[in-house]
């Protein structure tokens, strides 16, 4: 177990409030985020989150673990991985989701603005909600291409709880 | 997708029996919905009170129903779980649909 840094012994927090990194990694598909959230929350178990903080990571990752079964990777490959890190820190849960699919179009996360509500019924968009839930959701949200990888950092500010012992 | 179709009086109620409408059963709920509702002439009420979880699949397959019964029949919204509300919240389709809390209240037509 490392030193606690010094900025975590001014707020009393130790390591021991922290859990340890996991990784969990599924295959792309239509039960790959279903999967992977469970998987995540079986890590998440200790931490005694709220419902509400539930509730946001389990929107977060599924719309971005779709976004990676819907874009990145064609329907017809059935071997793509998705892996899911998550390392949780002082301010939150810090979640890395790498896939080999294709980038994001012109290598940029899309800008996941709000959809026009105010409009005619029939002319809303039944699509395109998902980027604004996990930019609106998420902290420090960092997409990268690497090599041949798609990387998406990003964090959900949850409240320290004192793991179960 | 398990849904269950009754009537009463002049509405048709659809309850969704799964705790879950996301990216693995939007098309069934979509294709589900339009089944269940085509050639109808009443308005719809959509019980959500089992449903736990939405994402935006599962938002797009409400919308993408209710722009199927339209222009002459409305989707109402009954029985929102705290975490589907919030969905509707932020992404404000609560102003897009009528929104009752209970099944109660959307089949009296009340507002909260």
């Amino acid at each position: 177990m490392t030193e606690p840094t010094t900025t975590q012994k001014a707020q009393g927090f130790t390591d021991k409030h922290l859990l340890k990194p996991f990784d969990v990694c599924v295959t792309s598909g239509k039960m790959a985020a279903r999967q992977a959230v469970g998987e995540v929350f079986v890590e998440l178990a200790e931490l005694s989150l709220d419902a509400e903080e539930i509730a946001t990571v389990e929107l977060v990752l599924a719309e971005a673990i779709n976004n990676i079964v819907e874009h990145a990777y064609p329907a017809s490959d059935f071997q793509g991985q998705i892996h899911i890190g998550c390392s949780h820190q002082n301010n939150g849960l810090h979640f890395t989701i790498l896939d080999h699919g294709c980038p994001m179009p012109e290598g940029q996360m899309p800008l996941g603005l709000a959809q026009d509500v105010d409009i005619d019924p029939l002319d809303l968009a039944e699509g395109g909600y998902g980027w604004f839930l996990i930019k609106d959701l998420a902290k420090d949200i960092c997409y990268e291409r690497l090599g041949a990888k798609n990387r998406l950092n990003l964090r959900i500010a949850v409240a320290i709880h004192q793991i179960r012992s | 997708m398990e849904i269950s179709v009754r009537n009463e009086g002049s509405l048709c109620i659809v309850s969704v029996q799964e705790a879950r409408i996301d990216a693995a059963v939007a098309l069934a709920f979509k294709e589900a919905m339009r089944k269940s509702t085509d050639g109808g002439e009443t308005d719809v009420v959509l019980d959500l009170r089992q449903v736990e979880f939405i994402d935006s699949s599962g938002l797009g397959a409400i919308v993408a129903t209710m722009k199927f019964l339209a222009p002459n029949r409305s989707l109402i919204l009954a029985g929102l779980t705290t975490a589907v509300e919030k969905v509707f919240k932020l992404t404000r389709m609560d102003s897009v649909f009528s929104v009752f809390s209970t099944l109660d209240q959307a089949l009296a037509g009340q507002s909260d």
